[in-house]
This record gives C-alpha cells, sequence and structure tokens, in this order.
C-alpha cells in the first residue's frame, strides 16, 4: 500500500480535473510543500473527469460561469489539448428561438463570436442532420473538445517538475482532524499527513470527506447519460477525433458529439437520478470505473428515438451500434453554481461540483483565493460561505437537483423561482402576508412578497402609469402591481417586510477595530450612528456593501442582506481578533425587520410612540430605541428606496404585532404593506442605488461604482492600499442610469428588457471599457415615479456623458437609450430632499 | 424456415467484485448492473443467425421478475422478433422448475438454445432436463450451431478435438460463448425492441424441491506479487517470466 509524507502545507484530495489544476497553479504561485491524494490509479482515477464528454460551449448567462470558462478553454489552448470544432444550440420551437436570441444578448455581453443561423446553415456544417426538425440554430465558432485527462496530467507534472508536489495515488483519506476550529491532520489508509490547508477537489464524494471535518458540502451525484454509437461511415471517413461540430438539441435535452467513428449521445432529459455519495460502488465493486454506473436503458429510450429523428442516416447506418452506454456521474448543486473557498473549518478548502469547462479556471481561481485572498475572476456565487443551514441539509439539494436537472438545458427565465423545498424560512408576519394576497419570491429561505394582490385596486388609480408590458416574457414573474405599489409608497407611505435581513452583532474589546479593519466607512462614530459602508478585499474590489450601527462602545450591529449574509457573517468573523475577546454573534433568527418609508412615515410612527422621531430629534443616519405601542424597536432612520422613514428592529416574537400595528396606523395615511419588487428593483433603480451581486461584485471598485468619499478614513482596513491607488488612477469604467427612450420592437410589441443585456453604440457598435470587458445591464426595472424604464450599466468613461445617445440589444433588436446619470447619481430626486 | 426459442436468466454483471445483498439471497447488482450470461449473449447471438439464414423467426424467453424485461428487450434489440416473459421470482425455482416451465412455451418450437450455464447459479441442470421434458435430443456445450436441411450442426471443443453432431430438430442445444461474437444493439434495433409486446405467463406450477439458505462469498483469492526488480534492472527477469509464460520466443 502507497505511504504517505508525514507533513504537508496542504493536502489536495482528488486528482480530477480540479485537483489537478489546483497543484499546478499553487505550485505556478509559489507553494512548495503540495501533497496531492487519490484513493484510484492514475492518470484516470475513476470520477467523473474520466467519463466526460468533454466539449465546452462558452456562453452562459453567468458572467461568473463564462469567465471560469473563457479562462479554462485558455489553458485548454497553451495546453494543446483543445479542438476547435464548433457548435451549434439547435431549436425546434418559437420559444426556444427566443431564448437564443436571449443568448445572444449573453454571447455580446460577454464578447464571445456568435450568430443566429438557419437550418441550412447547420446542414451545411453537418450534412447528416434533418432540417425539417427544427427552425433556426444559435451558432458558436468557438465551441471544442478537450483531453482533460491529458490536461490533468500535464497540469499535475508540471508542478511535480517543479519539485513543488508529492503525489499518492491508490491511498484513501479516512478522516479530517479538526482542532480549535482549524484542520490539523488528513488521515489516509496509507498513515497520517499534518497540514496546514487542505482543499477537498473529489467531486461527488466531496460531502463524504467535508462530514469528516463535519462540513456540509451540498452537492449530489446525479445521473447523466450518455450512449456511443458507431462507427459511423459519414464519422469515419474524417480524420482525427473530431471534425463535425457538436449538436445541443435544446428542446430534447440531448447532445450529440462526435467523437472519432462514433457519435456521442447525452441526454438530460431524462429523470433525476440521485445518489447518495455513500452508495458509490468502491473501485473494486465498479463494473468499469466507480462513476460509470449501469445504463438504464429505458430512461434512454425517448432520447434515442430524438437523436434518431434529427440524424436518422447516421445513427441508422449500416454497422453502427451502441457500444458504450452508461449512467455517468456528476456533481449538482441546488443553484447550479459549483462549491469553492475556505469552509467554516479554517485552513480547509473546497473546490467541487465543477464541470470540465470551469476546472482549469476554478483551480487557477482557488489557487490565487488561497495566496492572496482573493482571486482574478470574482467567484462570489460559488463561495462555499453562501449557504445557509437550511441549504446544508442534503434533503434541499436533493429536491432543488432534482427540481433543476431537467432544467439543465431548459429555458429559464432570470427571476424563476424555485417550487420545491419552500417555506424555509417564514417571517412572523407570513400568515398576515398570505390573508394579503402576497405572491412569495424566496431569498436564503426567507419567503418575501414581491407584491401583494390585496394592491391590486391601486392598478385603476393609477392607470398607465404602472408601465403594463404586454409581452408573456417581459412581464413573467412581474406584476404592474410592484409599479402601483411604488406610486403609493411615493405618494403615502409603504410597509415592508425585511425579515431577511442578516443581522449579528460584534460586541468586546476590539470591536471598533474589527469593523474599521472590515469597513471602508468611517466606523469610530458616535454610539446611535448608522454607517453605510462598503467592504473590500485585498485588491479593491467588492465583498459587500452593508450598514452597521453602533450599538455601544463596544458594541456593532452589521445589517446585509440575505442573499449573500452568511458569506458576509464568515468574512467578518474571520476579521476577528485572536485572542477571543470580541465575539460575534448571529441575530437573523431572532430579529425581524419592518420598513416604513414615505412620506407619510413619520405621521403614522408619531402617532404610535411617544419617542421624538422629528427631524431634529431623530436625525437621518441615526437609530435608537424607540416604544411602537409599548413594543420596543430598534428605529434607524436609513432608505433604500429614497424615501423619508425608518427600518424598525423588533424581535422576532413582537413583529407580527408591530406590523399589525403599522398597517393599520397607516391605512389612514394610505400605506399599503410594500413588497420586495419594489424594495430591490424600483425604489432603488430611480435613486441609482447599487446593489451587491448587480453593481456591485469583486471585479468593480469603488470608484467605478461611483462611491468614493472626499477623503479616506486614516485607519487601516482591508483593500485601503488598493482602494487609494484606485483613486489616484484612471477609471476604467463608469456606473451610469440609461432612459429606454422607445420600448417598440419591430413587431410593434413593446419590450422591456430585464437585466444581462449588452450596451452598443447607438447604430449597434461595440463598446469597450478600461478592463477590456463590454458594457451590459447589471440591472433592469421600471421608474414609475419618472414613467421610464431605467438600466445601470458601467460604460467606458468616454460614453459616460449625460445625453450621450446609446442603444441597448434585448432580444436581437436594438432599442434607442440615452444616458441620464453618471457616477449613479439619483434620477429621482436627485437632491434626496425626500429622505429628510 | 427454423423457429429458434432462446432462453435467457437475467443475472448481475459478474466482471467486478460481488456484492450479496444483505439477507444473503442473491447477488446485489446495483453496482454492476444486471445482464445476461455470455454464454447466453452467443446463444442469442446464434438464434439471430439461424433464424435469419433459414427464414424463420428467433424468439427470446426468460424467467425472471418485472425487471427481466430489460434483458428480454436487449435480446429484442439485436434481432429476436418475439418474447415470452414467465413472471416469476427466479431465485426460488430451481433447476428442474425453470426446466418444466420452459418446456411449456418451447413444444411449438424446432430448436430451443440456452446458455451452458447461468452466471448466478451455475447448475449446468436446464438443458438436459428441458430436453427430458421435451423428450427430444439435446447436444451441451457447444460453441456454434447451425441448421442445414432440417438438421441442426452442433459443434465445439472435446477433450480429443474439435466435435461436431449432427441432431434431428426439433433439439435443444446449449451453447458455450466464444463461437460467434454477439452484436451490439443498433439504434434502430433498440427502437424496434421498445415496441415489441411481449407476452406474459404465469408459471404452471409452483417451484418444487428444498430452498437456497443464503449465498456466502469465497474467502478473497490469496494475491501473490512477486516485485521483479526497479527500473532496468528488472528487465530480465521480466524477460524470462514472458519466456516462461509463452508469450516470448528466444
Amino acid at each position: 500500500m502507497a505511504t504517505v509524507p508525514a507533513t504537508a502545507e496542504v493536502v489536495v484530495i482528488g486528482a480530477g480535473i480540479v485537483g489537478n489544476s489546483l497543484v499546478h497553479h499553487l505550485a505556478e504561485l509559489g507553494w512548495r510543500d503540495i501533497v496531492q491524494l487519490d484513493k484510484g490509479a492514475l492518470p484516470n482515477p475513476g470520477g467523473s473527469t474520466g467519463h466526460a464528454s468533454n466539449f465546452i460551449f462558452p456562453v452562459d448567462h453567468s458572467r461568473e460561469i463564462t469567465d471560469l470558462t473563457l479562462d479554462s478553454m485558455r489553458q485548454y489552448q497553451e495546453m494543446g489539448v483543445f479542438t476547435e470544432s464548433g457548435g451549434f444550440e439547435i431549436a425546434r420551437t418559437e420559444e426556444r428561438m427566443e431564448e437564443l436570441r436571449r443568448r445572444m444578448s449573453s454571447a455580446k455581453a460577454w464578447g464571445i463570436e456568435a450568430e443566429l443561423v438557419s437550418p441550412e446553415f447547420v446542414k451545411e456544417k453537418v450534412p447528416f442532420i434533418e432540417t425539417d426538425q427544427f427552425i433556426g440554430a444559435f451558432w458558436t465558432p468557438s465551441v471544442g473538445v478537450v483531453d482533460s485527462l491529458r490536461a490533468g496530467t500535464i497540469m499535475r507534472e508540471s508542478a511535480l517538475a517543479s519539485g513543488a508536489l508529492t503525489v499518492v495515488p491508490t491511498v484513501e483519506v479516512v478522516g479530517l482532524d479538526v482542532e480549535d476550529g482549524r484542520i490539523r491532520r488528513v488521515r489516509t489508509n496509507g498513515g497520517d499527513i499534518e497540514a496546514e490547508y487542505v482543499v477537498i477537489a473529489c467531486g461527488v464524494w466531496s460531502p463524504k470527506i467535508g462530514d469528516m471535518a463535519g462540513i456540509s458540502i451540498p452537492l449530489t451525484p446525479a445521473v447523466h447519460q450518455m450512449i456511443s454509437v458507431g462507427p459511423c461511415p459519414q464519422l469515419a471517413e474524417r480524420e482525427g477525433e473530431i471534425s463535425f461540430p457538436i449538436i445541443r438539441d435544446m428542446d430534447t435535452f440531448c447532445y450529440e458529439r462526435q467523437h472519432g467513428a462514433d457519435m456521442e449521445v447525452g441526454s438530460y432529459a431524462h429523470r433525476a437520478i440521485l445518489h447518495e455519495p455513500e452508495d458509490i460502488p468502491s473501485i473494486e465493486q465498479a463494473k468499469l470505473s466507480p462513476t460509470e454506473m449501469p445504463f438504464t436503458s429505458d430512461d434512454f429510450d425517448p432520447q434515442l428515438e430524438q437523436a434518431y429523428e434529427l440524424m436518422p442516416e447516421l445513427l441508422g447506418a449500416e454497422g453502427a451500434e451502441m457500444r458504450y452506454a452508461i449512467n455517468g456521474l456528476l456533481s449538482l448543486t441546488c443553484d447550479g453554481n459549483p462549491i469553492l473557498g475556505e469552509s467554516l473549518v479554517k485552513g480547509l478548502w473546497t473546490a467541487s461540483a465543477v464541470w470540465i469547462k470551469e476546472g482549469p479556471g476554478v483551480g487557477r481561481a482557488v489557487a490565487e483565493w488561497m495566496t492572496h485572498g482573493h482571486s482574478e475572476i470574482d467567484v462570489h456565487h460559488s463561495d462555499i460561505a453562501r449557504f445557509h443551514p437550511h441549504q446544508m441539509r442534503r434533503e434541499h439539494t436533493r429536491l432543488r437537483t432534482t427540481e433543476a436537472f431537467i432544467k439543465t438545458y431548459g429555458i429559464i427565465h432570470p427571476a424563476e423561482q424555485y417550487e420545491s423545498d419552500r417555506d424555509q424560512r417564514l417571517a412572523p408576519m407570513h400568515e398576515s402576508q398570505k390573508k394579503l394576497g402576497a405572491v412569495f419570491f424566496e431569498t436564503a429561505g426567507w419567503e418575501r412578497p414581491q407584491w401583494y394582490e390585496s394592491n391590486a385596486g391601486l392598478l385603476e388609480e393609477y392607470g398607465d402609469a404602472v408601465l403594463p408590458r404586454e409581452h408573456e416574457w417581459d412581464s413573467r414573474w412581474w406584476s404592474p402591481i410592484i409599479n402601483a405599489e411604488h406610486l403609493r409608497m411615493r405618494e403615502a407611505a409603504g410597509v415592508i417586510d425585511l425579515s431577511a435581513f442578516q443581522i449579528f452583532d460584534i460586541t468586546g474589546p476590539g470591536a471598533l477595530d474589527t469593523v474599521q479593519r472590515t469597513c471602508v466607512a468611517q466606523c469610530d462614530v458616535a454610539v446611535g450612528k448608522v454607517i453605510y459602508t462598503p467592504v473590500l478585499d485585498p485588491k479593491g474590489g467588492f465583498v459587500s456593501d452593508l450598514t452597521v450601527m453602533r450599538l455601544g462602545d463596544d458594541h456593532f450591529r452589521v445589517v446585509t442582506g440575505g442573499a449573500h449574509g452568511r458569506a458576509d457573517l464568515q468574512w467578518f468573523t474571520r476579521q476577528l481578533p485572536a485572542d477571543g475577546a470580541t465575539t460575534i454573534a448571529d441575530h437573523t433568527d431572532e430579529i425581524s425587520t419592518i420598513g416604513l418609508w414615505g412620506p407619510r412615515a413619520r405621521d403614522i410612527l408619531a402617532a404610535l410612540t411617544p419617542d421624538d422621531v422629528s427631524d431634529a430629534g431623530f436625525g437621518f443616519l441615526s437609530c435608537r430605541e424607540i416604544q411602537v405601542k409599548g413594543t420596543t424597536v430598534l428605529a434607524s432612520r436609513i432608505s433604500y428606496v429614497g424615501e423619508l422613514g425608518w427600518e424598525l428592529y423588533v424581535a422576532m416574537d413582537d413583529a407580527a404585532e408591530l406590523w399589525e400595528t403599522l398597517l393599520e396606523a397607516g391605512a389612514e395615511h394610505g400605506a399599503v404593506p410594500v413588497g420586495i419588487g419594489v424594495y430591490g428593483t424600483t425604489g432603488r433603480i430611480e435613486k441609482g442605488y447599487r446593489a451587491f451581486g448587480y453593481e456591485l461584485d469583486a471585479e468593480r471598485s469603488i470608484v467605478e461604482a461611483g462611491m468614493q468619499r472626499p477623503k479616506v478614513k486614516a485607519a487601516d482596513f482591508v483593500g485601503r492600499e488598493a482602494y487609494v491607488a484606485q483613486r489616484g488612477a484612471p477609471v476604467r469604467s463608469v456606473l451610469c442610469t440609461l432612459v429606454v427612450d422607445d420600448h417598440t420592437s419591430a413587431s410593434g410589441v413593446k419590450r422591456y428588457m430585464l437585466g444581462g443585456e449588452p450596451i452598443l453604440t447607438r447604430d449597434g457598435g461595440t463598446l469597450t471599457d478600461g478592463h477590456g470587458h463590454h458594457p451590459y445591464v447589471t440591472t433592469a426595472g421600471s421608474a414609475p415615479s419618472l414613467g421610464k424604464h431605467l438600466l445601470l450599466t458601467y460604460l467606458p468613461p468616454a460614453e459616460a456623458t449625460i445625453g450621450n445617445q446609446l442603444a441597448v440589444s434585448y432580444m436581437e433588436e436594438l432599442y434607442p437609450v440615452t444616458v441620464g446619470s453618471v457616477d449613479a447619481t439619483a434620477l429621482f430626486d436627485p437632491d434626496n430632499a425626500r429622505m429628510r | 424456415m427454423t423457429n429458434v426459442l432462446v432462453c435467457i436468466k437475467r443475472v448481475v454483471d459478474s466482471s467486478s467484485e460481488v456484492v450479496l445483498t444483505d439477507d444473503g439471497q442473491a447477488v446485489d447488482g446495483r453496482f454492476a448492473g444486471f445482464t445476461m450470461s455470455a454464454h447466453e449473449e452467443c446463444a442469442v447471438e446464434l438464434a439471430v443467425q439461424i433464424a435469419a439464414a433459414t427464414g424463420g423467426a428467433a424468439t427470446v424467453l426468460t424467467l425472471g421478475d418485472a425487471d427481466a424485461t430489460e434483458q428480454l428487450r436487449s435480446a429484442l434489440a439485436v434481432g429476436c422478433t418475439a418474447a415470452v416473459h414467465i413472471v416469476a421470482d427466479s431465485q426460488t425455482f430451481g433447476p428442474a422448475d425453470v426446466a418444466r416451465e420452459i418446456a411449456v412455451v418451447a413444444r411449438d418450437h424446432d430448436l430451443v438454445l440456452l446458455g451452458n450455464d447461468a452466471a448466478d447459479s451455475g447448475d449446468f441442470q436446464v438443458g438436459i432436463r428441458l430436453a427430458y421434458e421435451l423428450g427430444r435430443p439435446v447436444v451441451n456445450g457447444v460453441t456454434n450451431v447451425v441448421v442445414e436441411d432440417g438438421v441442426a450442426v452442433a459443434s465445439g471443443a472435446g477433450p480429443d478435438g474439435h466435435e461436431t453432431y449432427r441432431v434431428p430438430l426439433p433439439a435443444v442445444v446449449t451453447i458455450l460463448e466464444g463461437g460467434v461474437e454477439p452484436r451490439y444493439p443498433t439504434v434502430p434495433g433498440r427502437m424496434k425492441a421498445k415496441k415489441v409486446a411481449i407476452e406474459e405467463r404465469t408459471p404452471s406450477a409452483a417451484p418444487a424441491g428444498p430452498a437456497r439458505v443464503r449465498l456466502l462469498l469465497p474467502p478473497p483469492a490469496p494475491s501473490n506479487v512477486q516485485i521483479l526488480g526497479k527500473g532496468a534492472d528488472a528487465a530480465p527477469a521480466v524477460v524470462d517470466l514472458f519466456e516462461q509464460l509463452g508469450v516470448l520466443a528466444r
């Protein structure tokens, strides 16, 4: 049996595409004592890499996944293991054609060459396809296939050659030792390794290894069926592995990919077939490899028929037989993204749920992250810290992936909601909201009213001012009631449930130091002050933006969005001094938040409290406990919707009552319950307020986002040096608000952009910013108070001038837009008079 | 025109480590999957060839639970055109029971082909018992069969060389793998197989005779690893070994 070294700086568990890429990049970045383990033999230890179909389509609606894919393609090309074949995504229905037009938007936004083509165009390149089966296709010339096993070997050997790596195959990890919250040791059947860092990069087995250290890696092994048919004479007469473009038959959820003389047909159309990591066979028990499970032909038969209809002459050719058929295992997660980054156990990292197309890019990003604390490509959507406790359950992953599997090639609306495993976190006023006809969207497991059907009566009142949308796609997961609620809030007041806020307190002698070191804004303020602040990584990219309340000399409360709240909690936790005297406590499940905003907000609150809520007595950006009808409430005068008002923090047990009290007292002032459609989009977009994950991410700076203050605080903070340098350097892009001038499409139907669309010159020319990126819409939404549809985007500095006339491409048509404001200055109430 | 009946059994694929079910009553197929034995794959191939050569038909039969339709469809996908499924728990049916049940169906067929033995139970009995039930001639353990002028010509390796038997039809022949290369299914074949209606039958009688107590795995075969040397120093020893094995002549 193999034996392992007694110590290592870092142990990488897994020798698939991710582990191999990781050891290579760690070695490149100067790590010198790396040990890589796998329980299988090399070069194919039996994981998902070994049976992957190995093709790459670069265009994805997600920028993060696209960037990782493009970086991976570049690396595969450099290693000489990439063969460009081109690829088609074919549409059998008009609905799919529309989706392919939307794909064109993403292609243009990410700068990838692509084209919508006719069936005849496809036939010219793929002569054995039946053109009567489809109506059009999305052509990406840069699609290709890779040799992922060879790439893994090349990268592993480069790390070996540099002297930085020891590889030990055929050794199995049997335990991970954690001491004082930190990884200490990897136990294997070939001996123990003391290690400072450990990375779990073992694909479908990762949850099982994570359990050994008490961390959840919520992925599930899932079956992807694949057969190989051949030899096909039409393919055999061409040299090499691939000479015909790959076909993705999007409406049947199948692909056809040439592999030498064989045609591989893969399917995502069958039922979701999930396994537990513990039920994957051992190498000895497996017929082929542990991740090539026995083929269940009944599941595949319908796809076989559809593939045959598309390519009857090829798949029915004399002598073409089905010689290989597997239920191949791959990793799926509840949101479709990989699982990367440092876990709750210090020094224990993950790089899991990664497909071939992202493997080398992920290897580089994680290696950079481990080395510098950040990566060039922002991977926060893949951060393991994103998972809330309800998402760490295997049950959640099982239910969500079962629902999502069939959507692998599906048409997914940007606002589409999951149906499974809902109702995980209910606000105290949930019952009341149901009675009000709330339409619930989910954030971090919380059920949040997006709008209230009880407000439908306002539609008549406001008429066309609610900016109705006539196209089904534009109005899917949307309601004009959102805009009616918005108008009523601006006119009177709105009451908004914000229970999903992540709320945590930092207390102790090092509390001030901790928040000062973490936040950009000056946090050494008087008790009772509220601070809105960016949080940066060391290279000056956004980690978050959030608010901090100083509740005492040694007591700060951080309030941040639910979606990214867990990652923020982990980020602050990592900044705590090591002495243990300063602590962080998560109060998310104990405190509910209700927002009360609008010109009548003060009248409403004043009638319910004996405390002074006048401007003189309760200034903007201050917080204080007040009594509201006998209930103690922490009121914070701040606004994300640009109106006078408060966030009211209240114990969960008292929140339902406070909610009713506010609605009741508000009614006579015209106040209504208002949903997240206003809070998250219409209210903020009129004010040019940025949102993390949309306008703000690790690839954007404070300067680009237009959030720089006149001075930089003297106290040191993470990213300070980079931020100071950014302030002195030429800006590479500028956040702007664009106004859509005309919504009329060629067919006469008015169309409303939803986000992600490319911004072009008025006549359709490409724009490029100082990063080499092309501008795209980060947020799109109605601005009911302006009667306009607005788009937020980062423009090249030269284009960022008020009045500049540009265009947005939506579903392959150009619509005129004009720059309405730059540096995200508010188009609505630019002087912020209403908040005072 | 020869009507051939070929009999198969759903068994766990045995090409990897054998895993038993918790109750010890069966081999667990969830890792390796299910198949028919290699002997039966060859029997199916021969049945299809004979049917094609004589203008006859090949019917596939199995006795097994509902899942055994998977193996029937596999045989249909490579050229059988009809299928009979005797729905029963094959674990409780001994060789005499199985022979009796096949006999009920086989009387209408000119030639019955079986695998030499099942991959799981390895009884080597069903063929001979079936012939006895039917009162027909039987040839066991051949690797090839053709039908010439109403006579089955069965051939294979015997203790003293190649043996050929000529038996008048109707007859029973059990097949050893190695004589023919079983074909893989084609896409149209698989699609056609899906559409064939399988004739389902219930057993004519309950199983008789002793029942299985439980299966036990033999102790793992001792592995004898001898290190011949390292690097270039090992070369002479490797050459000697190759010579010893007869794969290299000096």
